[in-house]
C-alpha cells in the first residue's frame, strides 16, 4: 500500500517542541494547586489537613442524618389522551429557515420537543439532516427570543399593535408598502401574502437571500425563460464538476445534495465504481474536502474557468493558468466521455458565469438527466434587484410602510447601513423576527412570529414536493404567526391554523386526508419528473461581459456550516461551539489564509506553529470598509485568496452568545459590509481586498490540536480507485501481515495439545477452539488475533453485540452527527475560554486530515474521520479505573457509570483514541452544591429554566469531576430493546440506532447487532465491505467495536509523502531518548 | 444512632406486614374464576352491586336481562348489541346517557357467570355482623426505645458502681485478713477493657458505615398527603385493578399518578364514603378521617360541582377550572437511576406488590422496600427471566441449548446482563 503522511495541521507536519508537548500531555494546564515545592512550607500542614479531613467527614455524617427533602409528584390535572409521561411522541413536521426546507420528525417528551430526526419517507432528503437542523431545537428555547409584541421598544398588547398597524395602513392609502422576506416557499404563507397585497395595492413583496442566488436565477431566466433553480441529481452524475459551489455544505439544498452525492461514493470490491468529483475553488470548502481532484484559483477567474471548460468541450483551449488549463482539458475529456451522466455547478452569483455553466450543462446533456427542469427548487428565490430597489426607495423616503419577516437586511445585506440609517423615514416599520436583531431594533413595531416548532404551516421546497408543519409545543411566548398578523391587518380574522387547514382541506379533499398527510408529513411524487429544456442563453454576450481576472488579493465571503447567514444561529451555543469542519475553529470568525501568504505577510508564529492560541490580527480593506480579524493559516487555500465567514459580529439583542458589542469578549466581526455588487446589481461574494498586519494578537479557540494521537501505522487508509479495483485485498492482506504475530497463543507451550499447530511456524494462526486441522481462513486469523493476542479474558457477547461501521469515503465532515449527539446526550457547551483549555465536551469529533504539500494548495487532499469512543473489547481505560466506574457490558459497550466516577482521569490518560471528556466544571448546575456553577457570559443562557427544557430526560446531566464519553446512545438501545421485549419478539435490525447514525446525511455510519448475521452491520463488515474494513490503532489490540472503511479516492494518485524515513527518524529518536 | 434503631424497629414492622401480606395473598389463590376479584378488576370502576354508579347497579341483573346469552354478548361487546337494534339494549343505552359500556371480549362465559354469582350473592358489608374484620390492621406502634435506652444506661451505671464497690470491699477484706492483693492494672492496660473498647469501636464503625450507606434511603417513609386517599379502600376493599389508575405501569418507565379526571370517572357518582362503619379511616396520629370530606377535596381540585353535577368552566375559554393534586412523592430514585416500570410489569411479569408491598392493605401508603441498589441487584440475581415464552430471548442460543441439554433449568436476570452498570445508569 502507498505510504503517506496525514496531518491535521501544519504543526503536525512540522512538529515544534510545543506541539510535541501538547500531544504528549492531553491535560496540558497546571492543576489549580499551589506549587508542589511549597507543600513542605505550606500554611496548611499535614496534621491540619488530617484535622480538616476528620472534621469534614464528621460534618458529612451529620449532614447525612438530616431529613430528606419532601419531593412532590404532580400529575396532569387533565391528562392529554395521547401523552404518556416517559414515552416519547414523534411528530412529522418541517424545518424551515430562510427558504431552506427539511422534512423532519420531532421527538417530544411530556409535550416538549427535545430532538429532531430527518423524515426518511421523503424521497428528496431521505432522512438527511444538517447541523443546523439538529441545532434548531435549541433555538426554540433561546432566551433571547422576543416574549411579547413591542411598540417603540416597550411591551404592547396584540390588540394595540393591530390597531396601530391598521390605522397607519389606512391613512397611507395605497402608499408604497414593502413586505421584505427571505425566500418563501410555503403555499399558505404565499396565500396570506397575496391577500395582504390585494388589500394594499401599493404593496410589494421583496424576497432576498442573505447568501444570494440572484445571479443564477437571472441566468436561468435568460437561458430558459424561467427564473427558477432546477432540481439537481448528483446521484445520477458520474462526473461532478463544481466551480466554487459548496454543494455539500452550504449551497442551495446541501442535505439533499449530500444524500444524492453519497450514492455515488459507496464503493465496494464487487462494485468498484464511483463518481468523479472535480472541485475548483478559491478557499478550502467542505465540498473541496471531499473532492477527488481539487484545483484552486481566484474567484474572479471562475468565469474564465467556465468559458475554458466550454471551449475545451468543443476541442478549444482554456486560458486561466497552466495548472488549471491542464485540469480543464482533463475535466472536458471526462465530461465528454460521460455525456448524460455529468453535472457542472457553480457557486458564483454572477449571471454571466452562470449562463456559461448552463451552456456547459447543455453541451454535456445534463438537462433532463442530471438536472430536472420539470421541478423547481423553491428554497432560494431572492432577487437582489428588488432589494436594491427597496433600499433606494427607503433612502428616498418613498417607503411609507415596511414589514420584515425572517430576514435582517440591516445586518445581512449589502445595503445594511442604508437600511439601518433610513428605516426611521418609513412611517410604519414592523418586524416579525423572533428577536431584537439589527433590523427589529430599528423598527417601530416588533410583532414576533412563532418558531417553526410552535407553528402550523407548509412548505413546497421543490415543485410538487410538499411538506407540512405542525406544532409540537404550544407557543412558549406571546408570539403570533406572521401570516395571522398579515391576515388580520388585511381585515381577515381567520386564525392561522384555520387558514392553513382550509387550504389543505380544499387541496386534499377532506379533513381525514389532511390528518393523514400531517401524520406522514409529506406529499411527494413517487419519482422525480425529469425534463430537459432548450437552452437559449447568449453565450457570446455572457463571455464578453465577464470581467477580467483581477490582480492582487481577493476575499471570499462565505457561510459557515454552523452559523450560516447569521439569523438566530449566531446565538445558538451548540453551533457556536461546533468546530468548523475545515478550520476546526469555534466561537469566532477569522481570516483564512494560505501558508505561503502567511509566511510572506509574517502572519505565522515560529515555524507555522498552530499550537499558539494568539493569532495575528489583520486588517481587510475592501469596498471602502476595513475590518480587523485574526488570521488562521490553512493549507489548500489559493495564495492570493483570503476568506471570511458571515454571521458574526452581532448586536446585543441577538443574544448573549452572539453579542459582539463587548470588545473583550465579543463573538467575531460582521463582514457583510465587505460585500460588493457586479454591474447588473447582483451581490458579489468575492472582491479585491487589501490585507495588512496590525501586529496585534487575538486568541482563537481552535480544536485542531486537541486530542492528538499517533501510531507507527496509519490511522486512516487510503487508496486510489484504480489501486482498489485492481487489488481490493491489499488492505486486508496488509492488516493480516501486521497483526499475525498476535495470533499465536500467549500461553506458549502450556497447551501441549497445540504443538502440532506450532510446528507450522511462528505466524501460525490458531483457531480459538484449537480444533485440529483448522484451515487458515480469513475468519480464523481474525478470531485467533482476538483471543490469543491478549492476557485478558475474551468478552463473550451471548445475546447482542453492538457494532458500528464508519465509511470514511462517505463522510463529508458536515458535523450533523456532532450536534445530533449533543442534543441527544445533553452534552455541555463550555464556552470559548474553556475550549482553549481543551475542555470541550463533544463525544464525537471529526478529525480532519490533510495530505499533500502545504506549499502547493492544489496538492492538498482532505479526509474526515469521525472519532468517538471505540468501545474496545480490550479497553485500556477499563483496566486503570481505580473504582471500576468504567467497565464492559455483555453487549460490547464500554460503559461509564457517572456516579461511581471519582474523577482520577486515569482512563482518559490511558485512552489511545483520546475520546474521553472530563467535566472540569459544573457546566449545568447539575452539582448538589450551590454556587458551584461555571459562568461565562457567552454560554450562560444554556442554564436558564427555558433552555434547560431541551435536555433529554433519559440521560443524566453530568456534574463536575465526572468523566464522560460516547455511550453508543445506550438510552436509545435500551428503549428499542424494551419495546421488543414487551412485544415478545426479536429486536429487528435498524430498530436500535444511534443519534449520529440517524443524523448522518450520507449514511456513512451504520450501526447494529453484529451477532445477527442478517443485520446490515454484519453484512457490511463480513461480506460486502470486508476488504475495506480496518480498525484504528489495531496493532495495540484494543479490539474496537467500531470499524472504519478505507477511503477510496477517484484520483490518479493519493497525495502523500513517503513515510518510511519519518518513521525511521522517529524510531531513531526513540532509541536515543 | 437513635435514627438507626428506629429504622431497624420499622424494619420489623415491615416484616410482619410482609408476612401478613403473604398470608393474605395465599388466600386469594384459587383455581375457579373468582367472581369478587374479576368484579374488582373489570367492573368495579363503573358498577356497584347495589347502587347506580357510572353504570347501573348490578344486583338482580340476571333477572332483568332478556337471556343469559344476551348478557354474555352484552358484556363482551355492548356496542354491537346496541347496533344490532336490540330493543332492550337500545333502551338501556339511551337511559344511561348513551354511555357505551367498555367491551370485555377476553372474559369467558364462566368468568361472567362467576361475576354475576358474586353480584347476586352480594350483601351490604355493614349489614352482616358476622363479616370478618379486615386482616393486617396494624395499630401505629409507639416507640419504647427511649425508655429502654434510659433503663439500659441506669443498669449499666449500676453494674459499674456495683463492680467498683465489690472491688473496694474485696480489697479491704483482703487487707484485713492479710492477703496480698494482686497489683492494680491501670484500666487502659486492662486487656478486657481494651478488647471491649475495640469491640464497641468496631461495632460503632460498622453501624456508622451501614448508616452512611443508607443515606438518602426512605424505607417506611409515610408522608401526609393532600388528600387522605386510601389504597385499601380502592385497591383492597373495592378491588380496583392497580393499572386502572396507574396506567403508565405497562407502557412507560413511569407508573404515573392518575390525573384528577381519572378519579372523576368514578367519583362523579361516588360522592360519599359509606364504609366508615366497616372500615373507619384512621390516620397515623389516630384521628378519624371523614372520607366524604376527602372526596369533596377531590371535587375542589377537579372543579366539579356536586350540586349541579357539572364542571365549573372558565366563562371565556370554556375550559374546566381545575388544578392538579400535589401529592408527596414516596418512592424516590436518584436522578442517575433509570427504572422502567413497563419492563418489570410486562416482560418481567412482576406483581406490583413485589416492590411496593401490600398496598391494597395500606390506608396511607408507605415505602415498602428500601429501593437501594443492593436490593435491586439482589432481585436481579435471584429472579428468573421469562425465558421460554418471550421470543426476544431466542437470540441467547447458548442458554437455550443448555436448557435443552438439561445443563440448566433457568436463566437469571444477572445472566443476561442484568447487573451491568448501563442497564440502569446512563
Amino acid at each position: 500500500m502507498s505510504k503517506k503522511q496525514y496531518w491535521k495541521g501544519l504543526e503536525e507536519l512540522n512538529p515544534s517542541v510545543q506541539f510535541q508537548e501538547s500531544v504528549a500531555n492531553e491535560f496540558r494546564e497546571e492543576l489549580p494547586f499551589e506549587d508542589i515545592s511549597s507543600i513542605a512550607t505550606a500554611p496548611t500542614s499535614r496534621r491540619d489537613f488530617l484535622k480538616y479531613l476528620g472534621f469534614t467527614t464528621a460534618a458529612a455524617t451529620l449532614a447525612a442524618s438530616c431529613e430528606m427533602p419532601v419531593r412532590k409528584a404532580i400529575p396532569y390535572a387533565i391528562k392529554p389522551e395521547n401523552v404518556t409521561p416517559g414515552v416519547p411522541l414523534m411528530f412529522a413536521s418541517t424545518y424551515v429557515d430562510g427558504g431552506e426546507t427539511v422534512p423532519v420528525l420531532v421527538r417530544t417528551r411530556e409535550g416538549r420537543p427535545i430532538k429532531i430526526e430527518g423524515n426518511t419517507d421523503s424521497t428528496l432528503t431521505q432522512g438527511a439532516t444538517t447541523a443546523r437542523v439538529q441545532g434548531s431545537v435549541l433555538g426554540l428555547y433561546d432566551a433571547a427570543r422576543l416574549k411579547f409584541p413591542m411598540i417603540d421598544g416597550k411591551e404592547a398588547r396584540w390588540e394595540s399593535v393591530d390597531k396601530m398597524v391598521t390605522d397607519a395602513l389606512a391613512t397611507m392609502n395605497g402608499g408604497n408598502v414593502f413586505l421584505v422576506t427571505s425566500s418563501i416557499n410555503s403555499p399558505s404563507s404565499l396565500n396570506a401574502v397575496s391577500i395582504f397585497l390585494q388589500k394594499y395595492p401599493g404593496a410589494k413583496h421583496v424576497q432576498y437571500d442573505a447568501m444570494s442566488y440572484s445571479g443564477m436565477l437571472d441566468a436561468n431566466l435568460s437561458s430558459f425563460g424561467k427564473r427558477a433553480i432546477p432540481a439537481y441529481r448528483f446521484d445520477t452524475a458520474k462526473v461532478i464538476v463544481s466551480i466554487g459551489a459548496d454543494f455539500l455544505g452550504t449551497w442551495i439544498s446541501p442535505e439533499i445534495y449530500a444524500k444524492q452525492y453519497s450514492k455515488g461514493r459507496k464503493v465496494s470490491a464487487k462494485n468498484p465504481v464511483m463518481s468523479k468529483h472535480y472541485q475548483i475553488e478559491g478557499m478550502m470548502s467542505l465540498t473541496g474536502g471531499s473532492a477527488d481532484e481539487r484545483y484552486t484559483c481566484k474567484p474572479s477567474q471562475f468565469g474564465a474557468v467556465a468559458s475554458g471548460i466550454l471551449n475545451a468541450l468543443n476541442g478549444g483551449s482554456a486560458n486561466v493558468s497552466p495548472t488549471i488549463n491542464k485540469a480543464i482539458t482533463k475535466i472536458a475529456a471526462d465530461l465528454n466521455a460521460n455525456k448524460g451522466a455529468a453535472l457542472v455547478v457553480c457557486g458564483s452569483n454572477d449571471a454571466n458565469v452562470q449562463i456559461l455553466v448552463n451552456a456547459i450543462n447543455n453541451a454535456i446533456g445534463a438537462y433532463g438527466t442530471t438536472i430536472s427542469m420539470a421541478v423547481n427548487n423553491n428554497t432560494k428565490q431572492g432577487n437582489d434587484h428588488d432589494l436594491n430597489g427597496f433600499a433606494e426607495a427607503l433612502k428616498a423616503g418613498q417607503a411609507s410602510a415596511v414589514f420584515f419577516y425572517d430576514c435582517n437586511p440591516a445586518y445581512d445585506s449589502r445595503h445594511a447601513k442604508t437600511i439601518a440609517d433610513n428605516l426611521a423615514k418609513a412611517k410604519l416599520s414592523v418586524s416579525f423576527n423572533d428577536r431584537l436583531d439589527e433590523t427589529t431594533e430599528k423598527c417601530k413595531i416588533a410583532a414576533p412570529s412563532h418558531h417553526w416548532l410552535e407553528s402550523w404551516g407548509d412548505a413546497e421546497s421543490h415543485t410538487g414536493y410538499l411538506s407540512l408543519i405542525q406544532p409540537t409545543i404550544a407557543p412558549l411566548f406571546k408570539t403570533r404567526a406572521w401570516e395571522e398578523s398579515l391576515l388580520k391587518w388585511s381585515g381577515n380574522n381567520t386564525s392561522h391554523y384555520d387558514f392553513v387547514k382550509a387550504l389543505w382541506i380544499a387541496r386534499l379533499g377532506s379533513q381525514e386526508a389532511y390528518d393523514k398527510a400531517l401524520q406522514k408529513g409529506i406529499i411527494e411524487p413517487e419519482t422525480m419528473p425529469m425534463a430537459g429544456a432548450t437552452f437559449a442563453g447568449n453565450v457570446a454576450d455572457a463571455t464578453s461581459k465577464i470581467a477580467a481576472a483581477k490582480a492582487g488579493m481577493e476575499v471570499v465571503i462565505y457561510e459557515k456550516i454552523g452559523i450560516g447567514r447569521g439569523a438566530s444561529w449566531s446565538n445558538n451555543p451548540w453551533l457556536q461551539e461546533m468546530p468548523d469542519p475545515i478550520s476546526k475553529c469555534t466561537w469566532d470568525n477569522y481570516v483564512i489564509m494560505s501558508p505561503n501568504k502567511a509566511r510572506e505577510l509574517k502572519a505565522e508564529h515560529t515555524d507555522l506553529n498552530e499550537v499558539e492560541r494568539e493569532k495575528f490580527v489583520f486588517t481587510l480593506k475592501a469596498n471602502g470598509t476595513s475590518i480587523d480579524l485574526p488570521v488562521l493559516v490553512l493549507p489548500g487555500v489559493h495564495d492570493d485568496v483570503v476568506a471570511v465567514a458571515v454571521g458574526y459580529g452581532r448586536s446585543k439583542g441577538v443574544g448573549r452568545a452572539a453579542d459582539a458589542t463587548d470588545a473583550n469578549n465579543g463573538t467575531g466581526k460582521n463582514v457583510y459590509p465587505l460585500l460588493g455588487a457586479d454591474a447588473s446589481g447582483n451581490t458579489s461574494y468575492s472582491t479585491s481586498v487589501e490585507v495588512s498586519n496590525t501586529g496585534k494578537k487575538y486568541p482563537l479557540a481552535i480544536t485542531q490540536t486537541h486530542y492528538n494521537y499517533h501510531s507507527d501505522r496509519p490511522i486512516v487508509h487510503e487508496f486510489t480507485l484504480k489501486e482498489f479495483s485492481s487489488n481490493p485485498m491489499e488492505l486486508f492482506n496488509e492488516r493480516k501481515h501486521h497483526l499475525e504475530h498476535f495470533t499465536h497463543s500467549w500461553e506458549g507451550g502450556a497447551h501441549g495439545g497445540h504443538d502440532e499447530h506450532k510446528a507450522g511456524g511462528e505466524h501460525e494462526a490458531h483457531a480459538p477452539s484449537g480444533t485440529p486441522g483448522a484451515t487458515k481462513t480469513e475468519e480464523d486469523w481474525q478470531e485467533a488475533y482476538r483471543v490469543n493476542g491478549t492476557l485478558y479474558p475474551n468478552h463473550e457477547a451471548l445475546g447482542l453485540k453492538w457494532g458500528m461501521s464508519i465509511d470514511v469515503n462517505a463522510c463529508t465532515g458536515c458535523g450533523a452527527c456532532t450536534i445530533a449527539c449533543q442534543a441527544e446526550n445533553n452534552i455541555s457547551v463550555v464556552g470559548k475560554k474553556q475550549v482553549m483549555l481543551v475542555h470541550d465536551m463533544h463525544w464525537i469529533r471529526i478529525d480532519r486530515y490533510f495530505s499533500g504539500d502545504p506549499k502547493n494548495p492544489d496538492s492538498i487532499q482532505t479526509l474526515f474521520q469521525p472519532m468517538l469512543c471505540q468501545h474496545c473489547d480490550n479497553a485500556p481505560c477499563e483496566n486503570v479505573c481505580p473504582v471500576n466506574a468504567t467497565n464492559h457490558s455483555s453487549e460490547g459497550i464500554n460503559q461509564m457509570a457517572y456516579n461511581r466516577c471519582i474523577g482520577t482521569r486515569y482512563c482518559a490518560n490511558n485512552c489511545p483514541y483520546k475520546v474521553r471528556r472530563f467535566n472540569w466544571r459544573d457546566w449545568n448546575e447539575a452539582d448538589c452544591f450551590a454556587d458551584n456553577k461555571y459562568e461565562d457570559g457567552r454560554r450562560d443562557d444554556m442554564n436558564n429554566d427555558i433552555t434547560r427544557m431541551v435536555l433529554n430526560p433519559d440521560v443524566t446531566v453530568r456534574s463536575r469531576g465526572v468523566m464522560e464519553k460516547c455511550s453508543f446512545c445506550v438510552q436509545r438501545l435500551q428503549g428499542a430493546k424494551a419495546t421488543a421485549k414487551k412485544e415478545g419478539r426479536v429486536l429487528r435490525d435498524g430498530e436500535a440506532s444511534t443519534a449520529c447514525m440517524t443524523a448522518c446525511p450520507t449514511d456513512a455510519i451504520v450501526f447494529g447487532n453484529v451477532n445477527d448475521t442478517e443485520s446490515g452491520i454484519y453484512k457490511l463488515r463480513y461480506e460486502e465491505q470486508k476488504e475495506r474494513v480496518f480498525h484504528v490503532l489495531e496493532d495495540i489490540h484494543t479490539l474496537p467495536n467500531i470499524n472504519y472503511l478505507s477511503k477510496i479516492r477517484n484520483a490518479d494518485e493519493v497525495m502523500s509523502q513517503p513515510k518510511e524515513h519519518h518513521a525511521e527518524a522517529a524510531h531513531a529518536e526513540e532509541k536515543h531518548s | 444512632m437513635l435514627r438507626y434503631l428506629q429504622r431497624k424497629l420499622h424494619d420489623c414492622k415491615a416484616h410482619t406486614l410482609l408476612l401478613i401480606f403473604l398470608l393474605f395473598s395465599a388466600f386469594s389463590l384459587q383455581a375457579a374464576p373468582d367472581g369478587k376479584a374479576l368484579f374488582g378488576a373489570n367492573c368495579a370502576s363503573c358498577h356497584n352491586p347495589i347502587k347506580d354508579a357510572t353504570g347501573p347497579a348490578l344486583k338482580g341483573v340476571s333477572g332483568r336481562v332478556p337471556s343469559k346469552d344476551w348478557l354474555y354478548k352484552w358484556v363482551k361487546n355492548s356496542a354491537s348489541v346496541v347496533n344490532s337494534g336490540d330493543k332492550y339494549a337500545t333502551e338501556l343505552y339511551n337511559k344511561w346517557n348513551k354511555t357505551a359500556m367498555t367491551a370485555f371480549p377476553s372474559l369467558t362465559n364462566e368468568e361472567i357467570d362467576a361475576i354475576i354469582k358474586y353480584v347476586e350473592d352480594y350483601k351490604v358489608p355493614g349489614g352482616d355482623p358476622k363479616s370478618p374484620t379486615p386482616e393486617g390492621k396494624s395499630a401505629p406502634s409507639g416507640s419504647n426505645t427511649l425508655l429502654y435506652a434510659i433503663l439500659s444506661i441506669i443498669l449499666l451505671i449500676a453494674v459499674v458502681v456495683l463492680t467498683q464497690v465489690n472491688k473496694v470491699l474485696g480489697r479491704t477484706r483482703d487487707e484485713k485478713i492479710g492477703v496480698k492483693s494482686p497489683k492494680d492494672v491501670a484500666f487502659f492496660r486492662n486487656k478486657v477493657v481494651i478488647a471491649l473498647a475495640a469491640a464497641i469501636g468496631l461495632i460503632g464503625i460498622g453501624i456508622w458505615l451501614s448508616g452512611g450507606s443508607e443515606f438518602g434511603r426512605q424505607k417506611n417513609y409515610m408522608p401526609e398527603q393532600p388528600i387522605f386517599y386510601s389504597h385499601k379502600v380502592h385497591a383492597g376493599i373495592n378491588q380496583i385493578n392497580c393499572q386502572y389508575c396507574h396506567s403508565g405501569a405497562e407502557k412507560s418507565r413511569h407508573a404515573m399518578i392518575p390525573s384528577v379526571n381519572v378519579c372523576m370517572n368514578c367519583h362523579k357518582q361516588i360522592n360519599e364514603y359509606t364504609g366508615a362503619e366497616t372500615h373507619p379511616l384512621v390516620n397515623l396520629e389516630g384521628e378519624t378521617i371523614n372520607g366524604t370530606e376527602e372526596i369533596k377535596k377531590l371535587y375542589d381540585y377537579a372543579g366539579w360541582d356536586p350540586a349541579t353535577k357539572s364542571y365549573k368552566r372558565d366563562t371565556k375559554t370554556g375550559e374546566i377550572i381545575t388544578k392538579p393534586v400535589e401529592w408527596v412523592k414516596i418512592h424516590n430514585l436518584p436522578d442517575h437511576v433509570y427504572f422502567n416500570h413497563s419492563l418489570h410489569v410486562v416482560s418481567g411479569k412482576l406483581a406490583c406488590q413485589r416492590c411496593h408491598g401490600g398496598v391494597q392493605e395500606m390506608d396511607e401508603v408507605y415505602q415498602f422496600a428500601d429501593l437501594s441498589m443492593g436490593w435491586c441487584v439482589n432481585c436481579h440475581r435471584e429472579t428468573k427471566v421469562q425465558f421460554a415464552d418471550n421470543d426476544y430471548y431466542s437470540i441467547y442460543k447458548k442458554y437455550h441449548e443448555e436448557i435443552k441439554e438439561g445443563k440448566r433449568t433457568d436463566v437469571k436476570v444477572s445472566e443476561i446482563g442484568g447487573l451491568e452498570c448501563q442497564k440502569c445508569h446512563y
